[in-house]
């Protein structure tokens, strides 16, 4: 962030692009859906505009908050598999040949461009009775019967970490290849394991770029609504699925927006959070 | 009739714009006015993929050569959504579509703000055949919907797991499926309430009280086990049905026949209960300004030939009776059933919707 300002601080075009920018892509689009969501919902109709806070009481319980707390749960964990994932695999391209590294981000960046539907549908044919690994495990004598692991909680776990990895290795490229190889070379000369070298070393430099591929992880994996509904049960359908579900199937337009605006300021305190802990650990 | 009148007044008029069009390359420009003279036109919005698609290839082309009305077709989302935007258009004053096809909820919600237009039934002399159950009205009798097209969700099965068709649709119930079944997600696109009042209290009047309908919805809780996948997309469970992973479930009587023709072990089954009978509705935003074709549209629509028309080409459910049909019992067959079917409650959804939907969310996300 702050190199960013640094280099980019060259004149008032930039800034006033930035804002502008935000500004026609977020925030106003916010508005419309805060304005949207005290809207009043006609019972067996559309809605009318309104002011008042239904929208928003409705979700006070047991049932939301759930959830939510199963939303955020999930895409933390996909997240922290994929930042695990993702550091180890760019860590090792970081260390090959010029040739070896484009040709790895050429692949990661290729499955950027499969849609999460065509993802959808590869894992849960790999996890299917019929035609995955439930039926291969049976075949090579590990399960006593077929089974189906989708949809599931793994299914859609592995699903959510595999479209999160490339974001990972995208944001985690540029500062591991610039790392200086001397310094994990320090390291080993003065009796570091690897792992330790990595560890002490590696992971503290670039803990900035860890905490904004966790963050752009989290957030994007949040969204995603393909894959819950077709690799999970409806208990880990996410908050996102709902919002459809209300946007499209149920004409509440006011209580969908109600839920988004929801969602997005629970991502933005998490990010406050994990922002404010990063500050003060370093 | 109209066309010709309309068509003969601006001959010459008409003729040196479409030069100047063509000379100028203005063609963007041009076509506007030249389309109010010689070809009437006329958007229609039908759901999106295999519907837009039969419609434009089988069923439109007929149309245009019967009046010379060009269909402009227009691929709407299903579900809600397009609701949302002719609703909004139409507080603008501007019609997306003059003729939509609209499922019968949001046929209901769109009367709350007076969206669909009121037709004249003068202009719809062919109103006469379609089944009553096909004609829609505001409350007040003010006619808003014609019949488009009806499907009937039927339950299906894969044969090569289950060799005997089943005769109930309690074999949901049954535990010996357990893990084993695809079921639509929504309270409202499912109707297995519907399904459950009728196969296990007798009728959907159980639906009446809200008493029943919390016993409905907890006999369909006693199926969750049995669940493999809570689909809201059909290519999601259509895959899933034809390999045998998830080898029962509801689906649509006209795909699962197609599926089954082209040869996969794919079988629907209309049982003693009946299939459930949905259909979709042709109404006109209250912003559009092609009234006279609409309702030449829409009359043309409602013509047995045409329903007959629909049923070979498209797959749809005809919306006239069966003796006004030129269809084989094979034909028929392949669409339709003579059997009572299980008519979905539009009413308790109309009235009660949101208070269902979040029961029905609770129940099979607990």
């Amino acid at each position: 962030m702050k190199k960013t300002d640094s280099e980019f601080r060259s004149g008032p075009i930039p800034g006033v692009f930035a804002t502008v920018a935000l500004g026609l892509f977020f925030f106003v689009p916010f508005a419309i859906m805060l304005t949207f969501s005290f809207y009043h919902k006609i019972p067996g109709g559309l809605y009318e505009p309104a002011f008042e806070v239904d929208n928003y009481l409705r979700f006070i319980s047991p049932f939301f908050t759930q959830i939510l707390l199963i939303s955020t749960g999930l895409c933390s964990l996909a997240s922290i598999l994929a930042l695990f994932i993702g550091f180890i695999l760019t860590y090792f391209m970081s260390r090959m040949n010029k040739r070896g590294r484009t040709l790895w981000l050429i692949l990661l960046v290729s499955l950027l461009s499969l849609s999460e539907v065509i993802i959808g549908f590869s894992w849960s044919i790999l996890f299917s009775r019929t035609a995955g690994i439930g039926g291969w495990m049976y075949t090579l004598g590990l399960l006593d019967a077929p089974r189906a692991f989708a949809p599931g909680f793994g299914a859609l776990l592995t699903a959510l970490t595999f479209i999160c990895v490339p974001f990972i290795v995208l944001v985690m490229f540029p500062p591991l290849t610039r790392l200086p190889k001397e310094w994990v070379e320090s390291a080993r000369m003065l009796g570091a394991t690897p792992l330790r070298a990595v560890i002490t070393v590696v992971v503290p430099s670039v803990r900035p770029a860890l905490i904004a591929a966790f963050i752009l992880a989290f957030i994007y994996s949040l969204g995603s609504y393909v894959l819950p509904i077709m690799l999970g049960k409806p208990r880990h359908w996410t908050i996102s699925v709902h919002i459809t579900d209300q946007a499209l199937y149920q004409a509440n337009i006011p209580f969908a927006s109600a839920l988004s605006v929801f969602l997005i300021v629970t991502a933005l305190s998490l990010i406050a959070l994990i922002s404010k802990l990063q500050n003060r650990f370093t | 009739m109209t066309k010709k009148k309309l068509g003969l007044q601006s001959k010459s008029r008409r003729t040196i714009l479409s030069a100047l069009a063509a000379t100028t390359g203005s063609a963007a420009i041009g076509f506007p006015m030249l389309s109010l003279g010689q070809n009437q036109s006329l958007r229609v919005g039908a759901y999106g993929g295999y519907f837009k698609d039969s419609f434009d290839k089988f069923i439109f082309p007929v149309f245009t050569e019967e009046t010379g009305i060009v269909v402009d077709s227009i691929a709407e989302p299903t579900g809600q959504a397009w609701l949302a935007q002719l609703n909004a258009a139409a507080a603008a004053g501007s019609a997306p579509a003059d003729v939509s096809m609209i499922a019968q909820s949001p046929m209901l919600k769109g009367q709350k703000t007076e969206l669909w237009m009121p037709l004249d039934e003068s202009k719809l002399p062919n109103l006469k055949y379609l089944m009553s159950n096909f004609v829609h009205r505001y409350p007040d009798g003010r006619l808003d919907g014609v019949g488009a097209v009806a499907w009937y969700t039927t339950l299906v099965t894969n044969t090569d797991v289950y060799p005997d068709a089943p005769e109930s649709w309690d074999e949901l119930w049954n535990p010996e499926n357990k893990g084993r079944l695809g079921l639509l997600a929504l309270v409202s696109n499912s109707f297995l309430l519907e399904i459950a009042s009728k196969t296990f209290y007798g009728s959907t009047d159980l639906l009446d009280s809200e008493a029943g309908q919390l016993q409905a919805l907890e006999k369909v809780a006693e199926l969750k086990p049995n669940v493999a996948l809570w689909y809201r997309d059909e290519a999601q469970f259509e895959q899933a049905l034809k390999s045998g992973e998830i080898p029962m479930g509801q689906y649509y009587h006209d795909v699962a026949g197609l599926a089954a023709a082209d040869g996969f072990p794919v079988r629907s089954t209309f049982t003693k209960e009946g299939g459930v009978s949905d259909s979709g509705l042709w109404a006109v935003s209250r912003a559009s300004k092609k009234i006279e074709e609409s309702h030449i549209f829409m009359n043309f629509m409602c013509r047995p030939d045409i329903q007959t028309l629909l049923s070979r080409m498209v797959g749809t459910a005809p919306t006239v009776p069966r003796d006004l049909l030129d269809l084989t019992d094979d034909e028929f067959a392949a669409v339709s059933s003579s059997s009572e079917p299980i008519i979905p409650r539009y009413d308790i959804y109309d009235q009660r919707g949101d208070w269902l939907a979040q029961k029905w969310s609770e129940m099979i996300v607990a």
